[in-house]
């Protein structure tokens, strides 16, 4: 009953709202006091129904946190703060139990996701009741899964079946927003391009991907829109294609950057480091590598703010130029 | 895209009769061993087994005294006796008891089958208590429970057996009187006439006590697996699929912990029966370690003897299964891939 | 995916990290503490005379009181005092053979990780020979052999106790010689010894001190498990094992105290260097520690 409250939902209001949201993790200094640490600071970002959204960035800057985040299974000593709203709803703990491997589901990336000593068709199966036995054997047809996988135990598969078992979960609970984390590392093109294409139909079918990824490239040819992570925060949303056109049609300095330092546009390497959790910057936080930053991005974080179709949060970035 | 067989009955049949074939000749070597090292060591004891029995007759000539030196071949090398009890052993024949005058053997079969329901007894109880404790520390770590819990379970693992199996004497037997202070059958009562449930009346204390003290050992390592468990990747993915608590644990948790645990507790009969020794000593329990305490003490060396080598294959036998279950029912290794990476 | 895994993971260690600090000074702390305990209780042992333990039959049999703490045993003797002596009797015999054991089990695992396959493959067989007989008939065995008494109990605790820091030590050189750093020096043309004692010598050492602690409780407990049974130590010394085999006697006649205190001060003092043990190895290796 609930349920299907959900699955109506309002067309204009995004399927995943994060408004805000700031993770930290509890720890101790040398003196007895707890302090917390910082990994995702006022994070805004919207998936609508029927695209993907591919969250692209170095790694170790925290964008799998956001995964941990929307699922409710951030570590015991972490905690979150901000807004997460699925359909208008707000994500609040028992409602992310509720939905987390119905509404909302996980496809992780590697083997070391499955039980080791669980065969793989009652993996897929899962822990609800009834098991959807019939239709998950339907489903490992489809995704040309042969017939005697369902008894086979992880160490079995090989890479890509593996893949396709994890894919099939989320397909299997019929879940509206997707969330794959690193996808392809470790795929072969031809497998990394296959599994993608999965993801391109599940966004057309009417559900909503959220795509982590390090990858650049495979982020630009399949995604619709690309947010750009640094340092535990979104620090642009741009359409693909703008990632296409290249750096004048990108708003925020390190995402130039970022586009400059692509093998095909001349592998140009961003000077200096991304900053360690515990050392964030006081104001915009790439500001300590930023060739145009001024004592005022050294004082205070700029806001997210809209800009030619897409967000930013810069306070220099502008339109663009000659147009 | 490498696939594997999945069902190959006979490989895996070959392959379980090769383990079991390998184990097998291991503990032979072993029993080879032992019977060695232990007839070397009580040839070379200052104690004089001799003596020992003559003490028990009174005075003899030094004629007759001789005769029943020559009669144990004590006359001869040590090692001629070797061989020659190596090859009666291997006939089947253990010798005959100094102390109490039977075949070894069939002191043996008796004591043993009194002191393997002492045994059964705890093994089970300590199993099963264990591995829900660790269970529960492993599943709240860090939370109260496992602060608790872990405490008792180090405090549990500095207590003497024999030191807690008086406690508890004096506490049920003496001071409340619940339970018989000794003996594993009531005195003045033919065996026969023993009741069940009068066996099970003397068999409480000493397994109690014994079971009290193996668990700790279960459940810290049953905390450490599980708490490698929860840390996966795969506990992380079934958290992202909505497993929480009881399913959780049902699902991965138990999955992923039983086998280490009854491994583990298969392995650990050379404590369980080092236990045993103690608490029927404690308990006057007639069983195999109180014979084997008095056996020591009574310079009786062919119980001593058989004792040792029957307790060897008691440990060796729990060692094996120990092997063997991970080799049955571990699904990788049952399919013969060699572990690793993991 | 693995990127949470790896987060989750770089976080929690990062999170430990941090908290070992405060957690190595507590454990410095309360290993310092449990080691001023453990050594007041060892020279009170000592340091009490003769004339403390004396018989006393006016005073045989009295319960515990202000005088008599734990209570007189049957000859009146001071149960407390004898505790404590015997306590330090306990505690010498298991240090003393643990650190026997302790040189047995490094030169063994040493030999296994350094020597051929053979001689790896023959220390393994004696290794599951040590674990296949148990430990409390072993003892028994090389008591007998040795006629009974300190000298066997000395000698059966020693042999039996080396096997698991063998196996340690044989792992972690096997670990250290893989290392690249270790080929690195090879290559300079180190010599063994000087690899050794540069590279090897300060990963084992703390591996081998923290080992050795851990080894005493058990060889402690054994001592008291095996001259209880009446194999170790002669009736006039007092260790606490023949402390609690007299009290089965008088268990019926309700000298309960004579089982009582004397029991619990052996378990006070196993589980304080049980403790300490642990502690150490937080300050000296806070990863191989279980929590």
């Amino acid at each position: 009953m609930e349920k299907k409250e959900y699955r109506r939902g309002d067309p204009n209001v995004p399927l995943l709202a994060v408004n805000g949201l700031s993770v930290s993790f509890q720890m101790y200094d040398n003196t007895f006091e707890q302090r917390a640490l910082q990994v995702i600071s006022e994070l805004h970002l919207q998936v609508h129904a029927g695209e993907i959204v591919a969250i692209a960035g170095a790694s170790g800057s925290g964008k799998s946190l956001l995964a941990a985040a929307i699922l409710g299974i951030l570590p015991d000593n972490a905690t979150a703060a901000g807004e997460l709203r699925y359909k208008g709803q707000l994500l609040v703990p028992k409602l992310q139990k509720q939905l987390s491997g119905t509404e909302i589901a996980l496809v992780p990336q590697s083997v070391d996701f499955l039980d080791p000593l669980m065969r793989a068709g009652a993996q897929a199966d899962g822990h609800r009741k009834p098991r959807p036995t019939k239709e998950r054997r339907r489903l490992f047809q489809r995704l040309d899964l042969p017939k005697d996988t369902e008894k086979c135990y992880p160490y079995q598969l090989s890479g890509g079946m593996a893949r396709r078992v994890l894919v099939s979960t989320a397909l299997l609970a019929d879940a509206q927003l997707i969330i794959a984390d690193e996808p392809t590392p470790g795929m072969s093109l031809e497998q990394a391009l296959a599994a993608l294409k999965m993801f391109r139909q599940m966004a057309d079918d009417g559900r909503a991907v959220v795509l982590i990824t390090h990858d650049i490239d495979l982020a630009v040819s399949f995604a619709d829109r690309i947010a750009v992570f640094y340092a535990g925060t979104i620090v642009e949303i741009a359409n693909a294609q703008d990632f296409g056109e290249g750096p004048d049609a990108l708003r925020h300095p390190y995402s130039k950057a970022l586009w400059r330092a692509l093998p095909q546009n001349g592998f140009e390497p961003i000077a200096g480091s991304q900053p360690y959790a515990g050392r964030l910057p006081k104001g915009c936080l790439f500001a300590p590598r930023c060739s145009r930053s001024t004592p005022q991005c050294a004082q205070k974080a700029p806001s997210m703010r809209a800009l030619r179709g897409g967000e930013v949060r810069c306070f220099y970035a502008h339109g663009r130029p000659k147009e | 895209m490498i696939f594997h067989h999945l069902d190959q009955p006979a490989r895996r049949g070959g392959r379980i009769a090769l383990l079991l074939l390998k184990n097998s000749i291991r503990m032979l070597s072993l029993l080879f061993a032992v019977s060695l090292i232990s007839f070397a060591l009580v040839s070379a004891s200052p104690i004089d087994p001799v003596q020992q029995y003559l003490m028990g007759i009174g005075p003899v000539s030094a004629e007759q005294r001789a005769e029943i030196e020559a009669y144990w071949g004590m006359d001869k090398p040590p090692a001629a006796r070797y061989i020659h009890w190596l090859n009666a052993l291997l006939h089947g024949d253990f010798g005959i008891s100094l102390l109490y005058r039977r075949p070894v053997l069939a002191i043996i079969a008796e004591r043993f089958l009194n002191s393997f329901a002492l045994m059964l007894c705890a093994w089970l109880f300590s199993g099963m208590i264990g591995y829900a404790l660790g269970c529960i520390m492993g599943m709240y770590r860090e939370k109260w429970q496992d602060q608790v819990l872990r405490r008792l379970c180090y405090l549990l693992s500095s207590v003497p057996t024999f030191w807690l199996g008086l406690v508890l004497l004096l506490l049920f037997a003496v001071k409340l009187g619940w339970f018989p202070v000794g003996f594993s059958t009531p005195i003045g009562i033919l065996d026969s006439e023993v009741r069940i449930w009068q066996r099970l009346h003397h068999l409480a204390l000493p397994a109690l006590t014994l079971s009290l003290l193996s668990f700790s050992n279960i459940a810290l390592h049953t905390r450490q697996k599980m708490i490698e468990v929860m840390n996966s990747a795969y506990i992380l993915f079934a958290r992202a699929r909505g497993e929480r608590g009881w399913t959780l644990f049902v699902r991965h948790g138990l999955r992923n912990t039983i086998l280490p645990a009854l491994t583990l507790q298969f392995a650990s009969f050379a404590e369980l029966f080092g236990g045993a020794v103690l608490a029927e000593n404690v308990f006057s329990y007639a069983g195999l370690g109180s014979a084997l305490s008095a056996a020591g003490l009574g310079a009786d060396v062919p119980l001593l003897l058989g004792i040792t080598l029957f307790s060897t294959l008691f440990v060796c036998v729990g060692n094996m299964a120990a092997n063997l279950l991970y080799g049955v029912i571990d699904p990788k290794l049952r399919d013969g891939v060699k572990q690793g990476g993991d | 995916m693995r990127q949470i895994k790896q987060r989750h993971w770089q976080n929690q260690r990062r999170w430990m990290r941090q908290k070992h600090l405060n957690r190595r000074t507590r454990a410095l702390v309360l290993t310092a503490v449990l080691l001023v305990l453990l050594l007041a209780v060892y020279g009170a042992g000592i340091l009490i005379p003769q004339e403390a333990v004396a018989t006393d039959f006016i005073h045989a049999r009295q319960s515990p009181s202000w005088q008599h703490p734990f209570g007189t045993d049957n000859l009146g003797r001071d149960i407390l005092m004898r505790t404590l002596k015997g306590m330090s009797v306990s505690v010498t015999v298991g240090i003393a053979a643990s650190c026997v054991s302790a040189v047995i089990g490094i030169l063994i695992g040493t030999a296994a990780a350094a020597g051929s396959r053979l001689l790896d493959g023959v220390i393994n067989w004696l290794i599951d020979l040590m674990m296949g007989i148990p430990h409390t008939v072993f003892i028994i065995l090389i008591s007998f052999a040795l006629g009974r008494g300190l000298r066997g109990l000395l000698a059966g605790i020693a042999a039996t106790h080396w096997t698991s820091l063998a196996r340690l030590i044989r792992g972690e050189v096997l670990q250290l010689r893989s290392q690249q750093y270790i080929a690195v020096s090879r290559r300079m043309g180190k010599s063994h010894t000087w690899i050794m004692v540069h590279h090897m010598l300060p990963h084992l050492a703390p591996q081998f001190v923290v080992g050795l602690i851990l080894m005493f409780p058990h060889a402690i407990l054994h001592e008291a498990s095996i001259s209880f049974l009446g194999y170790g130590l002669s009736p006039e010394q007092p260790a606490v094992g023949i402390i609690l085999a007299e009290s089965m006697t008088y268990l019926s006649s309700g000298m309960w105290w004579m089982a009582v205190f004397p029991g619990m001060a052996l378990v006070l003092t196993v589980w304080l260097i049980d403790r300490l043990g642990e502690n150490l190895r937080w300050v000296i290796d806070p990863y191989s520690a279980q929590e």
